[in-house]
This record gives C-alpha cells, sequence and structure tokens, in this order.
C-alpha cells in the first residue's frame, strides 16, 4: 500500500555553480513514513474543535495550540535532522483509479517540502499563541481557532502533496478557510465582500492551476510531480510539445494564490480578516503556495525545450509586482493594508527570482519573509489591538507606551528593509545577486527566456523597490511609534501572551538569514536542493559585492528620504503627517486604478448583460417551467384526487359495506339456541352428503 | 337377508334420532335421540361387516368401540343435564341460550 521510493541521484538539470548538492538522500526511517500525521492532524483537530471546542477548558485554543505544538516540533525534528542527513522520502496510498491513472494520497519529505513544514510549524505556533490575546472575548473564538487550524491542515495538505491533484485539494482548502477567515467578521458588509472578492480572485487563478494540471498530467500520463520530472530529465516528447502552455497554465494558478500583479486585487482587500490571519495565511504561508509550486515543478520551467520560455513571462510578472505594489504602499492609511501592499512587492521578489532561474533565491526569500512579515503584521496588530483603530492617522508616539512592540516592530522593519546583518538583507541580497548573475553573459538566461537585457532591467526594478521598501517602511515605523499620539484613550502594551510571540520571531528575524552566507555557510541552499530531482542552482562563492553595495545603498537611502520627511518635528505634526509624494500621489491613492478597472471594465459589462440575461431567463424560461410544472402538478392532483375519492375511497367503503353485511348475515347465525346449532350441523352434514353423492 | 334392510333400518332409526335431537327440548330427551343416531351408525357398521365379510371384522370391531364412547358420552351428558337442571330448575334445552356470547 505504501511505496517508498528509492532515493534516486540524479544529475543536476543546470549546472552553473560549484555548490555540491547532497549527493545521497536516506529515507529517514520512521521520521519520513510517520510524517503522514503531519497534515492529518490538524484536520482531524479542525473537526474536534468545530464539533467539541466549547467543552475544552480553553474554548478550543488549547487543541489547537497543541496541534501546532505537535507541526512545530515535527518541522523543526525534520529540519535538523535533515540538515544532518538529507532526507528523500514519499508514501503514497492509492484511493481509486481510473483506468490506468491511479488517485494518490501522499507524502512527501524532501527539502523542500520540509522547510515548508518547519515554517508552516514555527510560525504557526507563534501565531496561535498571540491570536489568544488577540482574539481574546471574540464571539466566534471557538470556531476561528476551527477554521485557522483548517488553514494549518490545508497548507499541509499543499506542501505535502506529491502529486497535482493534491495539490488542488489542498490549494482549495486554504482556499476556502481563507474566504472563512477573512469574513470573520461578517457582520459588516465590507468584509464579507472581501471574502468574496478574494475567493473570486484566486479562482481566476485556480482555473489556470486546473489547465495546466490536466495538460502536464495528460502529457505525461501521471499526476505525480516525480513521473513529471522524471519526464522533463528523460525529455518525453508528449510533454515538451505541451510544456510551454502547461507551464503557462501552472504559472497563472501560481499568480492567483501568490497575488501577482494583474491578480494582486484580492490581497489588500483580504486584511479585513483578523491580524494573526493576515500574518499567517496572508504573508508567511498561504501566498508563497504559488512559489511553492513553481519550485515544486522547477525542472519543468529550467530545461530547455520544455518550459524555459515561460520564465520571460515570470520574472516580468515577479518585477512588475515587486516595483507597483511597493508604490501603492507608501501612501496607504491603514498600516495594515501597508503591510499588505509590502507583502506583495515581496512576493514579487520571489517570483522575480524563480524567474531568473534563481531558485535557492527565491525560496530564501519565502523563508526568511516568513519570519520578519509575521512579526510586522502581529505587530501591527498590537498596535491596532492598543489603538482600536487600523489607521497611522490614529498612532503615533507610541514607543515608549509599547516597549516591546516597538522594538520588535523595528527588527522586522530593518529586515524588511534588507539592513545588514538581519534576515532580510541576505535573501534580498541573494535575489539581487541572482539577477546580476542572471543579466551576465554565462548564466543560462538565454534569448529566448528574454534575454539579459531583461534580467538587467528587472536588476534596476529590483534596486529600486528595495528603496521603496525602506521607504515605506520608515514611514510605517515614524508615523507608528515617534512624534505625539493622535488616537483616543490611553495604549498599553499588549500583553505577555502577544509580545513574547513577537519578541521570539524578532530572534529568527535577526538569525534567519544566517543560514546561507554566501562563502560561508550553504546550509539552506543544502536543505532545498536535496530532493530526488536535483535543482543546482547558482549560489556564489563569496558576495557578488555590487549588487550588496546597492541594495544596501538604496534600503538606507529609502530610510534617510524616510526619516527626513516623516521623522523630524519641524513645523507642525500635521504637516508631516499628511505628507503625499508629490506627483504620483493620485494614481498611487487609486491603485493605478486596476479595482476601478476590474469593476468598470471587466465585471459591470459582464454582470450587467449577465444580470439582465439571468432576469430574462428568469422570467421567462424558469418560471415558464416553474409555471408549468406548478400546472401540471394541479392537474394531476385533480385525478389524483378524483381517484382517491371515487376509486379509492369507493373501494375501501364497499370493502366496509360487504363486512357490514356479512357481519349482519352472520350475526343471526349465532343465537346460542341448541337446536339450531344442531340444525345448522345437520343440514351442513346433509349439503356434504349430497355434495359427495352428486359429484363422486 | 339382503344389506338392503339393514340399510334401511339404520337410515330409519337415524332419521328418527334427528328428529328427536331437533324437536324434543328436555334434554334427556335429545341425549336418547343422540343414542338412536348412534344405534344407526352401530347397525350400518356390521351390517357392511358381514356383507364385506372383512377377515378381521373390522365394523364389528368399531361397533363394539362406539358403545363403549357412546356408554362414555352418555355418562357426561347425564351429569351436564343433572348440574344444569340443579342450577336453572330446568332441563329445557331451547332456555339453554348461553353459548351466545
Amino acid at each position: 500500500m505504501i511505496g517508498l521510493l528509492a532515493p534516486g541521484l540524479v544529475a543536476p538539470v543546470l549546472v552553473v555553480a560549484e555548490e555540491a548538492h547532497a549527493a545521497e538522500l536516506s529515507s529517514g526511517g520512521l521520521l519520513a513514513s510517520a510524517a503522514w500525521l503531519i497534515p492529518v492532524v490538524p484536520l482531524v483537530a479542525a473537526w474536534v474543535i468545530a464539533l467539541f471546542g466549547k467543552r475544552f477548558p480553553l474554548k478550543g485554543w488549547d487543541v489547537a495550540i497543541a496541534v501546532m505544538g505537535f507541526e512545530a516540533a515535527y518541522g523543526t525534528v525534520l529540519l535538523l535532522s535533515h540538515i544532518a542527513n538529507p532526507i528523500g522520502y514519499e508514501g503514497t496510498v492509492e484511493i481509486a483509479r481510473i483506468g490506468s491513472l491511479p488517485i494518490e494520497w501522499g507524502w512527501t519529505v524532501d527539502g523542500l517540502s520540509i522547510m515548508m513544514y518547519s515554517i508552516v510549524g514555527v510560525v504557526g505556533f507563534l501565531v496561535f499563541l498571540y491570536a489568544r490575546g488577540y482574539m481574546e472575548g471574540d464571539i466566534r473564538y471557538t470556531w476561528f481557532f476551527a477554521s485557522f487550524t483548517l488553514f494549518a491542515g490545508g497548507m499541509l495538505v499543499l506542501v505535502s502533496a506529491p502529486n497535482l491533484l493534491q495539490l488542488i485539494v489542498g490549494w482549495e482548502l486554504v482556499g476556502v478557510s481563507s474566504w472563512l477567515l477573512i469574513g470573520h467578521y461578517w457582520e459588516e458588509h465590507e468584509n464579507s465582500s472581501a471574502a468574496i472578492k478574494a475567493f473570486l480572485v484566486n479562482r481566476v487563478g485556480d482555473i489556470g492551476l486546473f489547465i495546466g494540471a490536466i495538460i502536464v498530467s495528460v502529457s505525461v500520463g501521471s499526476f505525480r510531480f516525480s513521473d513529471v520530472l522524471d519526464g522533463v530529465e528523460s525529455g518525453a516528447p508528449t510533454l515538451a510539445r505541451y510544456a510551454f502552455w502547461g507551464g503557462v497554465a501552472l504559472f497563472i494558478g501560481a499568480m492567483g494564490k501568490s497575488a501577482q500583479f494583474p491578480l494582486h486585487v484580492w490581497l489588500p482587500d483580504a486584511m479585513a480578516g483578523p491580524t494573526p490571519v493576515s500574518a499567517l495565511m496572508h504573508a508567511a504561508t498561504m501566498v508563497t503556495a504559488g512559489v511553492y509550486l513553481v519550485g515544486r515543478v522547477y525542472p519543468l520551467y529550467l530545461t530547455e525545450g520544455f518550459a524555459d520560455d515561460v520564465r520571460s513571462f515570470i520574472i516580468v510578472v515577479g518585477a512588475l509586482t515587486l516595483f507597483l505594489t511597493g508604490l501603492i504602499a507608501l501612501v496607504q492609511n491603514d498600516i495594515k493594508k501597508v503591510l499588505a501592499y509590502s507583502t506583495l512587492s515581496q512576493l514579487g521578489y520571489m517570483t522575480a527570482a524563480m524567474g531568473a532561474g534563481a531558485y535557492t533565491a527565491g525560496l530564501f526569500h519565502l523563508f526568511t519573509h516568513a519570519f520578519f512579515k509575521a512579526l510586522l503584521f502581529l505587530g501591527a496588530g498590537s498596535v491596532i489591538h492598543a489603538v482600536h483603530s487600523n489607521n497611522l492617522s490614529d498612532m503615533g508616539g507610541l514607543r515608549k507606551d509599547m516597549p516591546w512592540t516597538f522594538r520588535t516592530f523595528v527588527v522586522g522593519s530593518l529586515a524588511l528593509a534588507g539592513i545588514l546583518p538581519l534576515a532580510g538583507f541576505f535573501s534580498k541580497d541573494e535575489i539581487l545577486a541572482s539577477l546580476r548573475f542572471a543579466g551576465s553573459e554565462e548564466s543560462g538566461f538565454t534569448a529566448a527566456q528574454g534575454g539579459a537585457g531583461l534580467a538587467n532591467v528587472v536588476l534596476v526594478l529590483a534596486i529600486a523597490g528595495a528603496f521603496v521598501t525602506a521607504f515605506y517602511m520608515a514611514r510605517t515605523v515614524f508615523l507608528t511609534f515617534y512624534g505625539q499620539y493622535k488616537g483616543h484613550g490611553h495604549p498599553h502594551e499588549s500583553p505577555k501572551v502577544m509580545w513574547v510571540p513577537l519578541a521570539v520571531l524578532g530572534f529568527f528575524s535577526i538569525v534567519a538569514g544566517w543560514i546561507n552566507i554566501p562563502g560561508i555557510t550553504s546550509t539552506f541552499t543544502d536543505v532545498v536542493g536535496a530532493r530526488f530531482h536535483l535543482v543546482a542552482d547558482h549560489h556564489a562563492e563569496s558576495f557578488d559585492y555590487l549588487a550588496m553595495v546597492l541594495g544596501l545603498a538604496a534600503a538606507v537611502g529609502g530610510i534617510a528620504l524616510g526619516y527626513r520627511i516623516w521623522f523630524p518635528d519641524r513645523a507642525t505634526q500635521a504637516e508631516r503627517d499628511t505628507f503625499t509624494i508629490p506627483g504620483l500621489y493620485p494614481l498611487l491613492s487609486a491603485k493605478y486604478h486596476i479595482d476601478t478597472f476590474y469593476m468598470d471594465g471587466i465585471i459591470r459589462p459582464i454582470r450587467g448583460p449577465v444580470a439582465g440575461a439571468v432576469n430574462w431567463v428568469n422570467g421567462h424560461v424558469i418560471d415558464f417551467v416553474v409555471n408549468g410544472a406548478g400546472l401540471a402538478a394541479m392537474g394531476l392532483g385533480r385525478g389524483v384526487y378524483v381517484l382517491d375519492q371515487e376509486g379509492v375511497d369507493g373501494a375501501i367503503n364497499a370493502a366496509g359495506a360487504v363486512t357490514g353485511a356479512g357481519g349482519g348475515v352472520l350475526r343471526r347465525m349465532q343465537s346460542g339456541r341448541i337446536e339450531q346449532y344442531a340444525t345448522w350441523l345437520i343440514g351442513g352434514t346433509v349439503a356434504l352428503v349430497a355434495g359427495f353423492i352428486i359429484f363422486s | 337377508m339382503t344389506v338392503t334392510q339393514f340399510v334401511l333400518l339404520g337410515a330409519a332409526l337415524f332419521s328418527i334420532g334427528v328428529y328427536g335431537v331437533l324437536t324434543r327440548r328436555n334434554a334427556v330427551l335429545v341425549l336418547l335421540s343422540v343414542e338412536l343416531m348412534l344405534a344407526a351408525v352401530n347397525v350400518n357398521l356390521v351390517a357392511f361387516d358381514r356383507h364385506l365379510a372383512d377377515q378381521l371384522a373390522g365394523g364389528q370391531v368399531f361397533a363394539l368401540f362406539t358403545i363403549a364412547v357412546s356408554a362414555a358420552e352418555v355418562g357426561i351428558g347425564l351429569a351436564i343435564v343433572l348440574l344444569i337442571f340443579r342450577n336453572r330448575r330446568s332441563a329445557n334445552v331451547d332456555e339453554l341460550d348461553l353459548l351466545k356470547l
């Protein structure tokens, strides 16, 4: 039932660097073969919390935190044992079979999924811990943890999937829990609209995912990633013919979930959900599913003759996302929206890195970003919790009232901006270096994939994006924590259950980058590179000093400009609070009119005629059918009534009358008089004898 | 002596018995009429036995059984009649309609 794939060593698909990947993969023993527990435990727990959560002493939180503690511990142990001895394991259980095509449930334990297990487990555990304080007193407290645990289960189903079908199942599970949690405060119409918007925009991407899964699976004849990648490796001709369109369609799926440029509109609105949801789902894990998907099938995009041409599309989408959405973050007043646009921008970095062929760099940024963006969201939640408002214009001067939130938020901001020893610096630097490498002669980024020129343009945009990132984070920090408090009441530091997770995440935001320093350590490269289909890529022997200096200069410049504009209390505070970027402001605050365009250009023109057509169909066709059915039912009813009255009742009455009459006749026979009985007796005997004589 | 004469005698006795059962009101007389019918049956059994010359004389044996059974029946019947008379001061069968529920 459970098939253990023999660990196979595969020649690197693209050899551009000398970093040796794990030569030998171990099967991982019990640790890997029991890893099916990772997705199953939270899925079961979600039902337990939903059905019985209120009976537990802590209203279901206790179950949820126990589950996330299990996930964190399992993920960490797996990660450590993977670092010591790389694991490659795939367990599968066949559920059904369509012809020769098996439908399987399985769990992958390799570098890529172990990295995701540990992120979901560790960040998830901290966010759940925090959520106890944040959600205190919520009317749907238990339900919140049920949905949140369901999300964790769905995400782990997604990352443990060894085949495209299971990936789609996980993909939809996180989609539906995202819908549930964005609409958590559904009493306000705006929030439920945001939930529906997120769901529908994701659905646009999902269609791409479905089409891509169909194209790829049918041309290979299997849903398994390992079979698809085997096909890539052996140069399967059918797959090669359709790989381009399959790759495009799969990437469109990734664009929906990872909120890439034209489909990014759902993520800022998704901030309507509770802040822990934004931290875990809409920053650290769920939105990285698209990047994860691209990473999972990466050899398809990397191998010449397959979907390698799609990479120019990927890199352009990533570059547009990272630059354009970063600018919007500059003009947002809602602190969570600033972070949401910042998340979009960082997802753009990851996608651009994937497009440039930098598998490790993209995933490394995913890894570090999970820590510092979760930290920033939780910090923002802590501030919102204290001032009861999302707006930067209601904050200010909080650094003395909320020391822990302030410290950790600054750490997160510096990490996001990419200041030297913090996590974001190393991952962003790796992306910049990879882009520069892609733009150089020796890279495999050929003219067909967009060419070196495109990579250099993207590099410039990425450096500009780094500047913008630092700029808006400086703005957020100065407006939130410096100057005068502008809100109501007196803000207090959040309870310990909230700021301790912040401190832990702050620690990770500092150190997470140190596991992949060029020329010093390559732990992360080895971790995500150790899988059945090796993806060798560029991890430089030493720093790319030009990229590093440019990136760092952009970050410092952004902070300096932010300081210049928003920090000093010159003239009046009101002036700096309302400072808007000259020229660009109207376009940015309108979010490039994309939402308006979708509404007026796509939704309304379609919705109007569709609504009209539906109305017409409703009025004419459906009503006709309904009325016809009604009339037919009425006629039939009449017929049945008549039949009932005349036929059935008649038969029953007749039976009754016959029985009554028979009883009347027979009653007279039972007189109790012996002579009469004797007469009947003898008469009967005579009749019998007469019968015998006549008929014998 | 042919069997016909005995059968006619039996038929006459049976008919007298039936008439007696149906017409007499006194329970004792009804019982006597029943005995007449049984006697008719016995006559028939013995007559057919002789007529068919049965080796085992089965008809005569049946006749003896019938006599024994009828003796017992009369014993019980008279006892019932006596009890009815004691209870109701009458042995008229047309007054006994207790069989009607």
